[in-house]
């Protein structure tokens, strides 16, 4: 009980806060990117251009099927090769964002798709081009659909930033192993309270999925 | 890039091998667990039903190199020893086993209830029922969700390399660490598990095309 | 289906020879000045340790890392650019303190880094600011009682470390299990993930300070100079740190940080890693 009490105390538990911190400034700034660029690649690839189209589905499918491990190491180790250098958090943003971008494109394109295709045409033969057309009729039906998947893709990210240890990040993961790295008996109650931690985040985010989804229904 | 291939080719090979050894083995038993946790759900007990709801929510909002992490550090100091691809196959099953869970249940509601009804009116049991009617057609239809897992799978095990589990990445860290060739050999191990992961994913997408 | 086949062989075809021709090209070093970018910044950027005990450990309570290697770089720092230089520091591990030295994240390493011959042909050192060993920790009942016991057992090491290899000219039939880092090596240690973890006597000896119950058991069986790493071709910056590595051991700060760090370690003798005194 006293080990209990030591791991949890007040300096402990901030440094443990202090992760949670870098954690979610991850996850956030990396999900808004990557839903930025992964419904631009997303629509890229649903709209058949020519090659980009092609190009822009190889990219994505090869990306979305390494772990996310190895696109970590790639951003942190290999980009400097072509003169950017970023430090520690930036490439752990950068990493995620490269690979959540390429998972919310998928995500996107199958959302398109399960729109009424007699929609698209309606509103073209409505004298809309293929842009307004995706922009005011298609795509808002798509998010709509979406926000189950892209909620759990973002749970999904919170997770993975734990993988960022690996480079020294200094998120959730790495500060727990920081505080039981100073004292072998706090192992446990360090990882009951890491394991607390990142329940709480993701939770709460899939309640609130399941209340936006109830909503709208 | 070849040199370095050839060179450090039987390490390469060993990692690819327990990688596939680990994601097979995680995959075998999540699919058990995982159809079991479904079943629990679905059962007409209440009580049954929330200790499946448990299970479900607990391991699939934390992550994964939590939970693999206390089975490396924390269950051999209490409890067994067990070593580091024990740890991070076990960490594997149970974390895919919750999502195979959610992918499964997902399966099973969305086979007709009439059929189980009409099942139990002819005089099957509620196990014979599901065993017989309702189960094969819900893995039929859960087969391109369940391919997809297999290869979140493989991409994720890749956290044996935190807990020295020989796996392709923990090979991948040794070799770039000892040759300073980083970016190749990375690419190198990206490409093999490639040749895992493309092909299932393609397969995937033709089968989820097919029965659409 | 076979459409999909000839796409997916498309695939790797074409990545194969992306791989293949990038391999190819060698990555120019960045050719910029090192000591002028120093000078200029009034800042040099250290890739230091944040997992070791009394070299380089990150303080809970205020998130800065501190050691003997922190102190000593900020020391040099201070010779080579005047009173007003800035040591930054970044966290590196014996994973990721190669690459990064070398991508230029970081200006110089100085991280219990021990000067090998194979390590010399990707990067240059300074001259030795430390004499380690390499050594064991094991439970203090562990019946190993020097290296060649671990043949047929199981030894801890950390990834990019040298003293794995070393382990292997001792004790040929010893399995080795390579963990990310210092932390979790310990940590795995304690788990009983392994026999006994190696590595250099000083980081061992740090590690024995915190964790009763754990010894380091047997003479040291290799010498390890430590050098500070730094990129090929920065000559200037190379001898800067040395002429300053000089003056901090001959003004006497450099017995004074041994002391503060190492005076009072048991199993550890401060008196041997003296200098000019």
């Amino acid at each position: 009980m006293q080990n209990w009490m030591n791991a949890y105390s007040w300096v402990n538990i901030r440094f443990l806060l202090q992760g949670l911190e870098i954690t979610i400034l991850i996850s956030v700034v990396s999900v808004l990117l990557s839903f930025i660029i992964g419904s631009v690649l997303g629509i890229i690839r649903y709209s058949k251009i020519r090659y980009v189209s092609k190009i822009v589905g190889v990219i994505i499918d090869v990306i979305r099927n390494l772990p996310l491990l190895l696109i970590i190491f790639f951003v942190y180790f290999g980009l400097p090769a072509f003169g950017f250098k970023p430090d520690t958090i930036p490439a752990a943003i950068l990493a995620m964002t490269v690979f959540e971008s390429m998972m919310i494109a998928e995500i996107i394109r199958s959302g398109i798709m399960a729109v009424d295709i007699g929609q698209m045409e309606a509103s073209r033969s409505m004298g809309m081009t293929y842009i307004q057309a995706m922009w005011h009729v298609v795509l808002p039906q798509a998010y709509k659909k979406m926000i189950p998947a892209m909620v759990s893709q973002f749970i999904s990210l919170i997770k993975d930033t734990s993988l960022a240890t690996i480079i020294v990040v200094p998120e959730l993961m790495q500060h727990g192993q920081v505080v039981y790295g100073q004292n072998p008996n706090y192992i446990i109650p360090v990882f009951v309270m890491m394991a607390l931690m990142y329940f709480v985040v993701c939770y709460a985010l899939s309640l609130l999925s399941k209340y936006i989804d109830h909503k709208m229904a | 890039m070849i040199n370095l291939l050839t060179h450090n080719w039987s390490s390469f090979i060993t990692g690819f091998g327990w990688t596939v050894l680990s994601s097979v083995l995680a995959l075998f038993f999540s699919l058990i667990i995982g159809s079991l946790v479904a079943i629990l759900e679905v059962l007409p007990n209440k009580f049954f039903r929330i200790i499946g709801k448990i299970y479900v929510e607990i391991f699939r909002n934390i992550p994964l190199l939590v939970i693999t992490m206390f089975f490396y550090l924390v269950i051999p100091l209490y409890v067994v020893k067990i070593n580091g691809f024990t740890a991070g196959t076990i960490g594997l099953t149970i974390y895919t086993s919750a999502f195979i869970a959610e992918t499964v249940r997902a399966g099973i509601n969305s086979v007709d209830i009439g059929q189980m009804e009409a099942a139990r009116s002819q005089g099957m049991t509620f196990w014979q029922a599901m065993r017989y009617i309702v189960l094969p057609q819900a893995f039929k239809l859960v087969i391109p969700p369940l391919g997809n897992q297999f290869v979140n799978l493989v991409k994720n095990s890749s956290v044996l390399a935190f807990v020295a589990g020989f796996d392709l990445m923990y090979q991948g860290n040794a070799i770039a660490s000892q040759t300073f060739d980083t970016v190749n050999t990375y690419l190198i191990v990206g490409l093999f598990y490639l040749i895992i992961t493309l092909p299932i994913s393609y397969y995937m997408q033709y089968l989820e095309r097919k029965l659409a | 289906m076979m459409k999909r086949l000839k796409y997916l062989t498309l695939i790797f075809t074409s990545l194969l020879l992306a791989l293949v021709l990038s391999g190819c090209g060698s990555k120019p070093l960045s050719d910029q000045n090192v000591l002028t970018n120093a000078k200029e910044s009034k800042t040099i950027t250290w890739g230091v340790k944040a997992d070791t005990r009394l070299i380089g450990l990150i303080d809970v309570k205020d998130g800065k890392e501190k050691g003997f290697e922190i102190d000593l770089a900020k020391a040099i720092t201070k010779k080579m650019l005047g009173k007003d230089g800035k040591a930054k520091f970044v966290t590196v591990t014996s994973q990721s303190r190669i690459p990064l030295l070398k991508n230029g994240n970081i200006d110089a390493i100085i991280a219990t880094m021990t000067i090998t011959p194979e390590r010399q042909k990707t990067i240059d050192f300074s001259d030795s600011y430390f004499d380690a060993g390499q050594s064991i920790l094991v439970k203090e009942n562990s019946p190993i009682k020097k290296v060649e016991d671990l043949n047929d057992k199981t030894i801890i090491g950390v990834v990019g470390s040298n003293s794995v290899e070393n382990v292997k000219k001792f004790a040929p039939k010893a399995r080795v299990l390579q963990l990310p880092d210092y932390a979790q090596a310990l940590t795995a240690l304690k788990s009983g993930q392994g026999d006994a973890l190696t590595t250099d006597n000083v980081i061992l000896a740090g590690m024995a300070v915190n964790n009763p119950g754990y010894v380091l058991r047997g003479k040291a069986f290799t010498t390890e100079p430590y050098g500070i790493g730094v990129n090929k071709g920065q000559k200037d910056f190379r001898e800067a740190i040395n002429k300053a590595l000089s003056e901090v051991e001959k003004d006497g700060t450099y017995n004074k940080l041994i002391m503060k760090w190492f005076g009072n370690v048991p199993g550890f003798n401060y008196k041997e890693v003296l200098r000019h005194d």
